[in-house]
């Protein structure tokens, strides 16, 4: 039995016949859809190398069934950056020495993308090490890792407020 | 992770008559259940996805003053909504204290209620366990159990029920909306799961195929908003299940404390409401030697199922810091490490 799914990838509509409902989403975008970006850590939400952004939402993808995804928006750290125009969290982590080894860093700048979105930790240090709980970081950059996030945000603000000016 | 059917459902009845068959279960966000099934913890036969039922993603006022939440509400949508954290404090607290921020965007309201225990043993197919395998056995009384019940618990089994949500939200007489093959029905939450007795195995009260559909709190629950807290003691900081946690809310007039609420988590298969604490409370002046005979109420029958009589004093503290806090005043703003009792916020005194 197969399970046609449509999806919305970075911007582009993918249609997709799931062969098998045991597909994650995390597979789903590894392994079919030729995105492996999104890091597989531990497969069990704990880790969060596999978060991605659904629906606005970031979530982590291994714990989603595809299947029951149809009809999603999905962003991954393929679809971030515009050309070669680095996405001002992507240079706020290099700027900052967010990553060593780099295996969680797709998973570090999608959470915090959905961080920004979600507004809530403002320029606390201690609300950002808070809301990016769910992102380990094996190397232990995360110092770097919230330096860069509050820098980044601070930025995204301030040309923010230039368009708006 | 063994084979399903998989099955949407387009209508509630739909998803009721697709559960009749034996090994169905149903799938929401699925952040519990799919973990579940990598292990092998969980088998289910066929997958019922209830994510696209129509109308159960809404967070409704009621014309008598309550609140219906959808069952499939997502956690960080409910914490966020700014009308909500100002009524119900700390659920919201709760809610923000518990798993991570993408699991919390993920997981739903429903799913919270019917999560299952964080037992190790639970999880691995290969260990004993009464509650996954009626009969075979409790590992974890004579395993790794310093995080288990001290509370409610029974040779069969010595789990936990890991949610931080439920803790206030008994405290605050939250009612389930369920929708089953006999129709609609409605009970308490606190009435929801089970102690484990003889048969750990049933978990809640629902029958094969209801359908949890809301969850609702009285227009009562309101009225403790301004002292009100929610703080869970854990191996660290953040993301991270409770060994302890604590819902108080205090309604105060005059210097005295009209009525009480009191629950604890991480005690007992069941979140955990302390009556007799409560009722110690009414009338008296809110202080440390109330809090203090509150909480020896709280843990009267209280005892250690294994390497964990330390909860038992933990809890006791945990109940008189939360007390005092909430006495305090609730925080105009959520702390920045939500259920953290070294929260340096005064509060407002409300």
């Amino acid at each position: 039995m197969s399970f046609p799914i449509s999806l919305t990838v970075n911007g582009v509509k993918r249609n997709v016949e799931l062969d098998d409902p045991r597909v994650t989403l995390l597979d789903l975008l590894r392994e079919r859809l030729d995105l492996p970006g999104t890091k597989k850590g531990c497969d069990r939400g704990q880790c969060g190398a596999c978060t991605v952004l659904v629906d606005g939402r970031r979530v982590n993808s291994c714990l989603a069934l595809a299947v029951s995804h149809d009809g999603a928006e999905v962003l991954t750290i393929e679809g971030v950056a515009r050309g070669n125009t680095l996405h001002p969290v992507q240079a706020a982590f290099i700027e900052h020495d967010g990553f060593q080894c780099g295996f969680c860093t797709p998973g570090q700048i999608m959470s915090a993308l959905g961080l920004i979105a979600e507004g809530q930790a403002g320029s606390d240090p201690e609300r950002v090490r808070e809301a990016m709980s769910g992102n380990l970081c094996r190397c232990s950059a995360y110092a770097g890792i919230v330096e860069a996030v509050l820098d980044a945000q601070k930025k995204l603000d301030d040309s923010q407020q230039r368009s708006a000016a | 992770m063994k084979s399903f059917d998989y099955v949407r459902a387009s209508t509630i009845a739909e998803a009721i008559a697709a559960s009749a068959m034996p090994g169905a279960a149903y799938l929401a966000s699925g952040t519990n259940l799919l973990d579940l099934m990598k292990t092998g913890a969980a088998r289910p036969d066929r997958l019922i996805d209830i994510t696209h039922l129509a109308g159960l993603d809404r967070v409704e006022r009621l014309a008598d003053g309550g609140l219906r939440i959808g069952a499939l509400v997502r956690n960080a949508h409910l914490a966020h909504d700014a009308a909500f954290a100002r009524a119900y404090p700390a659920v919201a607290e709760a809610l923000l204290s518990g798993a991570s921020a993408q699991l919390r965007n993920a997981a739903t309201v429903g799913g919270n209620l019917l999560q299952k225990t964080r037992c190790a043993y639970f999880y691995d197919p290969f260990s004993a366990c009464n509650r996954r395998e009626p009969g075979s056995g409790c590992a974890a009384l004579q395993g790794e159990n310093r995080l288990h019940a001290v509370l409610g618990w029974s040779p069969s089994c010595i789990a936990v029920h890991p949610s931080d949500f439920c803790v206030p939200l008994v405290a605050l007489d939250a009612v389930v909306e369920i929708e089953g093959k006999g129709g609609r029905r409605e009970i308490a939450l606190d009435a929801l799961h089970r102690l484990p007795g003889d048969a750990p195995e049933r978990e809640t009260v629902l029958e094969p195929g209801d359908l949890v559909t809301a969850l609702r709190l009285p227009a009562e629950a309101a009225s403790f908003a301004g002292h009100t807290r929610y703080l869970k003691l854990r191996e660290r900081t953040s993301y991270a299940f409770a060994v302890v946690s604590a819902a108080a809310a205090l309604d105060i007039a005059d210097g005295t404390i009209r009525q009480a609420r009191l629950a604890l988590g991480g005690v007992a298969a069941k979140p955990w409401r302390a009556r007799a604490a409560e009722q110690s409370l009414a009338g008296a002046r809110p202080g440390e030697a109330a809090f203090e005979r509150a909480a020896e109420a709280a843990l009267a029958d209280a005892r250690p199922s294994g390497d964990n009589a330390f909860k038992i004093e933990l809890a006791r503290r945990l109940v008189v810091r939360t007390l005092t806090l909430a006495a305090a005043g609730t925080p105009q703003r959520l702390p920045a490490l939500p259920g953290s009792p070294f929260s340096s916020h005064p509060g407002a005194h409300a």
